[in-house]
């Protein structure tokens, strides 16, 4: 049994590829600049035509294993991955990435499956088994290579990207307070087996997706443990766009200020079930001893997971660099054509 | 024929309602109405309802049956209840039906009811529904969508009047403001000239501001024998004029494509019909399914001559403080515009301002007051007078 848990360490990774949204509108006769301002998004990253989402779950979960190089691979007990793009429908993502990272054989695997936020709640999967003694450390990942229709308005913003935390109950650099659930079938956002592309309600997608699961899982959470905005030095909301996490914020109660270090998607769009994820990793980025930050993710389908966390001493114990917001800026920018082919758009 | 009042009005909120159903939005505006007019269920005889395509947007028919059953009719009184079907004109259409039977001496006590449900399927889907209000082997087949022929329209009244790309931006910021006041609009947001004119292109020269939006919502109002009205309220508004008239389902058939003709028919029948002249009507509820539609309307109905609809926007007139205020409710454009339920809100609107209900948005000293509902392009229009 582990009275404390929390991460012991995390990793991120984006693809370098960029396109901008100019390039996407000029394709489809849009209006460049009414999305960049109704979006608040001015590019995306696109993979590489070799990467996946077990590509960046590895790349993610080797950043974090490196940050902690006394901690042996086969001491993870558990690897869960949350992705809407696993590259197999059947076949797990997890068993590539324990391989990869040399995890051993003596563990759990399992891929999780709940549009943006699979990621989160395999952090909270992990958070049971450390706190029950089952696992020594868990591995939660969120990772996607998301799909957006040619001319769809997720076009725009449907990118690659992903993050991976490890999850104890010792030397634990940010700790986990509390999280809370919000769930309810609302099919906002959908893709069955054997579609390319997922559909979507439109405007549908907010006010009843969006804004009522991150709101009342993040009101809950902070109602249990009777904090408010102000407690938190940051916070971090699932990223769709520019707009959405900058208007739930405020709705909230938290400033802009706390929500500024983790929010990417203007500049690399939206990561899906690495979204939330690479916020935090980014806020942990800059995050000092003592501050605490708030997160609330978001899947379609729907349903929010909310967390409570301080950062301890021990984050200063870690090397944090290279910083995601500095690997970020190292991009490439494709045009439309060269995105098409990375993401396999093109059938032949 | 016999003298027939509104007694009772209801209306739901208009908006995207995905919460709640079809037959939800419906009773709520009926029961409201029932409410409103203090009678009892059992003293109801019929019911007609105006609905344009409830079988595509949520795959039901047999409207009528569904909504006397959901009303709690069908198991005891047994009413008839008839489905009215004129595309965007089904609510003005139901109204006038309602109407027909009490003045024909069939019936003492009918509800006229008006509903939409628009936003459970994708906007593709939903263009193509309000497509087959126009013609569609001539229009509907080859492309032509509903903004696509009211930009035609729009094109050749600028054309041929010079009426001016602000002019028609003027009709939406009149009606924004409008719906700004009303609790129940969809929109309640006051924009400018600019939102307008820097808004989305739809269909060259209308901008995304220049439609109306898609809606759900429902209407009822209550209609009695005149003899009868004062039994349930001090307040009863009466039906001086129903008239319909209709045009070529194709806009390419028309004689003058800037030009509702049906429109043109209704108006004339109804001020013969009310015995009144379109310069005593105080206040009216058009049918500004675009704002080049609004601008048409006022021509049509002989609010001005034919080409000076840019003008009476440009001074003012159909504000709500001018000689002359058009869509008090936001209009089609804020109140929104469930198809089927568009004629009855206007009746609902009419009946609030003459009983001098419409609190923010309440027209001083409105007496008389108008209603002009349109199915497609106009080739169905339905014009409604009352007074107090």
């Amino acid at each position: 049994m582990s009275e404390k848990v929390g991460i012991i360490s995390y990793g991120a990774y984006v693809p370098k590829y960029r396109i901008k949204v100019e390039e996407i509108a000029k394709v489809w006769g849009d209006d460049a600049e009414s999305i960049k301002k109704g979006l608040n998004i001015f590019q995306k990253s696109v993979p590489d035509m070799d990467e996946d989402t077990v590509t960046i779950a590895v790349e993610a979960a080797r950043l974090a294993l490196k940050r902690r190089d006394n901690l042996d691979p086969r001491d993870i007990g558990a690897i869960y991955v949350g992705s809407e793009s696993h590259p197999y429908i059947v076949k797990p993502s997890g068993t590539i990435i324990a391989a990869a990272i040399n995890a051993g054989n003596t563990l759990t695997v399992s891929d999780f499956e709940f549009a943006c936020k699979a990621g989160t709640a395999a952090i909270q999967v992990c958070m049971g088994l450390v706190k029950s003694g089952m696992i020594k450390f868990g591995l939660a990942i969120g990772a996607d290579v998301s799909q957006g229709a040619p001319g769809d308005a997720l076009e725009y913003t449907a990118a690659a990207g992903g993050a991976a935390f490890i999850i104890g109950g010792e030397n634990i650099i940010t700790e986990i307070e509390d999280t809370f659930s919000f769930t309810s079938d609302t099919p906002d956002f959908w893709r069955r087996e054997g579609q390319d592309y997922p559909r979507h309600g439109g405007r549908f997608t907010g006010e009843p997706a969006y804004f009522r699961h991150i709101i009342s899982a993040s009101k809950g959470l902070m109602e249990k443990m009777g904090t408010e905005p102000k407690d938190y030095d940051y916070a971090v909301f699932h990223q769709p766009n520019g707009k959405f996490p900058v208007r739930v914020a405020k709705i909230l109660g938290f400033t802009k200020e706390q929500i500024e270090p983790g929010l990417l998607v203007p500049w690399i769009g939206n990561t899906y079930s690495g979204s939330s994820m690479l916020g935090l990793a980014a806020t942990l980025d800059v995050a000092k001893p003592g501050e605490r930050i708030f997160l609330t993710s978001f899947g379609s389908g729907a349903g929010s997971d909310a967390f409570s966390m301080i950062v301890t001493d021990e984050i200063e114990s870690i090397e944090r660099n290279p910083k995601l917001r500095d690997m970020i800026e190292n991009v490439r920018y494709v045009d439309y054509g060269i995105y098409t082919k990375h993401k396999r758009k093109l059938k032949v | 024929m016999r003298e027939v009042a509104v007694i009772g009005v209801g209306s739901t909120k208009f908006g995207e309602m995905w919460e709640r159903s079809f037959r939800d939005i419906m009773i709520e505006a009926g029961l409201e109405a029932i409410q409103d007019a203090g009678i009892e269920g059992r003293e109801i005889e019929a019911m007609y309802v105006g609905n344009m395509s409830a079988g595509r947007f949520i795959s039901q028919e047999h409207i009528g049956a569904l909504i006397v059953d959901y009303s709690g009719f069908s198991k005891d009184t047994h009413i008839p209840s008839t489905r009215v079907e004129a595309a965007c004109a089904s609510g003005g259409l139901a109204v006038r039906e309602a109407y027909l039977s009490i003045a024909s001496g069939m019936h003492d006590i009918v509800v006229a009811a008006g509903v939409e449900k628009m936003t459970d399927i994708g906007t593709e889907i939903t263009v193509d529904v309000l497509a087959s209000a126009a013609d569609r082997e001539w229009e509907g087949f080859v492309g032509a969508t509903f903004p696509g022929l009211y930009a035609l329209m729009a094109t050749y009244h600028m054309n041929k009047f010079g009426t001016t790309r602000e002019d028609l931006a003027e009709v939406s910021v009149k009606n924004h403001y409008n719906g700004s006041l009303n609790p129940k609009a969809q929109f309640n947001n006051r924009i400018t000239i600019d939102t307008v004119l820097n808004s989305s292109l739809v269909a060259d020269p209308l901008r995304i501001f220049d439609c109306s939006p898609i809606t759900d919502g429902a209407s009822a109002v209550i209609l009695a024998a005149g003899s009868i009205a004062r039994k349930y309220t001090d307040t009863p508004v009466y039906i001086k004029a129903s008239s319909q008239a209709s045009d070529t389902i194709s806009l390419h058939d028309r004689r003058d494509v800037a030009t509702l003709d049906s429109t043109v028919f209704a108006a004339k029948r109804a001020y013969k019909m009310a015995g009144i002249t379109p310069k005593e009507v105080d206040v009216a509820e058009v049918h500004d399914c675009f704002t080049i539609a609004e601008i048409m309307a006022y021509e049509d109905l002989g609010f001005c001559k034919k080409g000076e609809g840019g003008k009476l926007i440009r001074e003012g007139v159909t504000a709500l403080d001018g000689d002359l205020p058009v869509n008090p409710s936001g209009g089609l454009k804020a109140c929104g515009h469930p198809v089927g339920a568009t004629g009855v809100k206007q009746v609902v609107e009419i009946v609030t301002q003459l009983r001098g209900e419409a609190g923010k948005r309440q027209v001083d000293g409105a007496e008389v007051g108008l209603t002009h509902n349109v199915g497609g392009t106009g080739a169905t229009a339905v014009v409604h007078i009352l007074t107090r």
